[in-house]
């Protein structure tokens, strides 16, 4: 195995058996969206949202891009932990591969949110929703690009700042609106013209939208590939950040 | 020839308010075998020199070898062959002491089996054996210390930086401690090179001191030569020494002309 490749493989098992070990943070976000499935999803049932499929086929997309949005971003706080501790030091100062440091971590944030992803649609399958096995697969594929992409820029974010009570309201500051604008709830369709050019500007806007369509079965359409192309660009750039915050961390 | 030396080893931070300039221009050599004291006050710029001499942070002027490779065109071969224990170690505490040494050893691209062998010799060396299957968080001050210099040995490393090694430790685990540092260099021929606010450590452990206040090398020598020099005799106290050079506290004392 590549010197690489062995380095990824290291850190991820690291980070994976610290994640195995707590029940907690394995279960925890999973919450939030399962609580929106239970008591929001019901109020959508009748409701028009789209000319193509029922409200679940509507609603399942963005609860699972939401999993991601808010699992996902908040991946740096371990990172500040370590930092504090000196591991991160400790870890740059050996020949490991700055990639590897970054991608290990990620990798298992991918992992778990994935996981998590799984639970959420049993649960759907259970409340009501039907969705083609193709399309559920590419929704869970859009879930592990998002998880890799915010987590590399939570792990840059974190090693900038300080202390944890910077980071948690920056975080939350930023996934908020972002949730919001990108029709994670509702469609955007729906909104007025001026919020709907908006949401346009928003990265997560296009990969609900791309998971809207495969989970109608409708794999090839310009939704799907502006959805692609802006998931995959984002993973790029965000990990190319991440992994330059790891080279240079502390300076 | 030496194993370490820089030319002018510069770093400037740049903060909010204002540059801070660490570092101003660092000229040392360390030789092969030789147990070095950085010695200078808190803010001196020792953690800062070593943080740059282990690749972590890039020096901003001057330039450095390490164990014969060069800082800025070669860091991977310097993080092939030197050995770094911060100040504040780098252990996870949830993470037994044997997962976080094997790792460590993969870190530095050891086998797993080489990993494990190493963590097995480490631990019987540094009297870590009964304590692998721990917690890291559950050992006591001077435990901790042996793990965190284990860590810093897995890649059996020519040249080792200790950043403070025994801030915060009881008498008994410093002087253990100081025991185990000699004998790296006696057994294994490493270089060793500590920072430490302590004389009595300095006097005690060093070949040579690197005397260091406001990020310049103010004074260099053995400690018996220091001790002639600034302080007026050998048998003076390096904290005499230390004062006449840092210029801190109370004045030298009065030294009677070398008596034979
Ligand atoms: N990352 C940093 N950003 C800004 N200033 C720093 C940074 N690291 C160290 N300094 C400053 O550089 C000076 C030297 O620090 P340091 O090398 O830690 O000293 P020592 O280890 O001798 O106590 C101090 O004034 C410290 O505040
Ligand atoms: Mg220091």
């Amino acid at each position: 195995m590549s010197p690489f490749l062995s380095d990824t493989a290291l850190i991820f098992g690291r980070y994976a058996r610290q994640t195995l070990r707590s029940r907690f943070q394995i279960f925890f976000g999973t919450l939030m969206p399962l609580l929106h499935l239970l008591f929001f999803g019901p109020l959508l049932t009748d409701m028009p949202l789209s000319s193509q499929g029922d409200s679940w086929q509507v609603l399942v997309p963005g609860l699972l891009l939401q999993l991601g949005l808010f699992g996902a971003s908040f991946a740096g706080f371990a990172v500040i932990i370590e930092k504090n501790h000196g591991v991160v030091e400790r870890m740059r100062v050996t020949p490991v591969s700055r990639l590897a440091l970054l991608l290990g971590r990620v990798l298992r944030d991918a992992a778990l949110f994935v996981f998590q992803a799984v639970l959420l649609v049993l649960a759907a399958l259970v409340m009501g929703l039907r969705a083609p096995l193709g399309g559920v697969l590419i929704g869970f594929a859009f879930v592990a690009l998002l998880s890799v992409s915010l987590a590399s820029l939570s792990y840059a974010l974190a090693l900038k700042v300080r202390t944890p009570q910077e980071f948690g309201p920056a975080i939350n500051a930023l996934a908020m609106p972002s949730m919001l604008l990108s029709g994670l709830m509702l469609p955007m369709t729906l909104a007025p013209g001026w919020l709907d050019v908006l949401s346009h500007l928003m990265p997560f806007r296009y990969q609900v939208d791309a998971v809207r369509d495969a989970y109608t079965g409708e794999y090839a359409t310009t939704t799907m590939l502006h959805g692609v192309l802006v998931a995959v660009g984002l993973a790029a750039l965000s990990v190319t950040v991440g992994t330059g915050v790891f080279r240079r961390a502390g300076a | 020839m030496a194993i370490i030396s820089t030319a002018g080893l510069a770093r400037t931070f740049q903060t909010n308010s204002g540059p801070v300039e660490a570092v101003r221009g660092v000229d040392l050599t360390v030789q092969p075998g030789e147990i070095l004291g950085f010695l200078g006050p808190n803010g001196a710029g020792k953690t800062t020199t070593l943080r740059m001499l282990t690749t972590l942070l890039p020096p901003t002027g001057g330039a450095a070898t390490v164990a014969g490779c060069d800082l800025v065109r070669d860091p991977a071969g310097v993080r092939c062959r030197a050995g770094y224990v911060a100040q504040s170690g780098g252990i996870d505490p949830t993470v037994s002491v044997r997962e976080e040494l094997v790792t460590q050893g993969r870190l530095y691209r050891l086998t797993k089996a080489e990993a494990a062998a190493r963590t097995e010799e480490l631990a019987k060396d540094l009297d870590l054996t009964d304590l692998l299957d721990r917690k890291a968080g559950a050992l006591s001050g001077g435990q901790r210390r042996r793990l965190d210099i284990a860590m810093g040995l897995m890649h059996r490393p020519e040249v080792l930086f200790l950043d403070e090694p025994t801030t915060g430790l009881d008498p008994g685990s410093r002087a253990d401690l100081w025991d185990l540092v000699r004998r790296l260099r006696d057994e294994h021929g490493t270089t060793v090179f500590l920072t430490t606010h302590y004389l009595d450590e300095a006097d005690e452990l060093s070949d040579r001191l690197v005397i260091v206040d406001k990020g310049v090398v103010v004074a260099e020598g053995t400690p018996a030569a220091l001790k002639e020099r600034y302080a007026g005799s050998a048998d003076a106290t390096l904290q005499d020494a230390f004062l006449a050079i840092t210029g801190r506290g109370p004045a030298p004392v009065d030294t009677t002309p070398v008596a034979v």
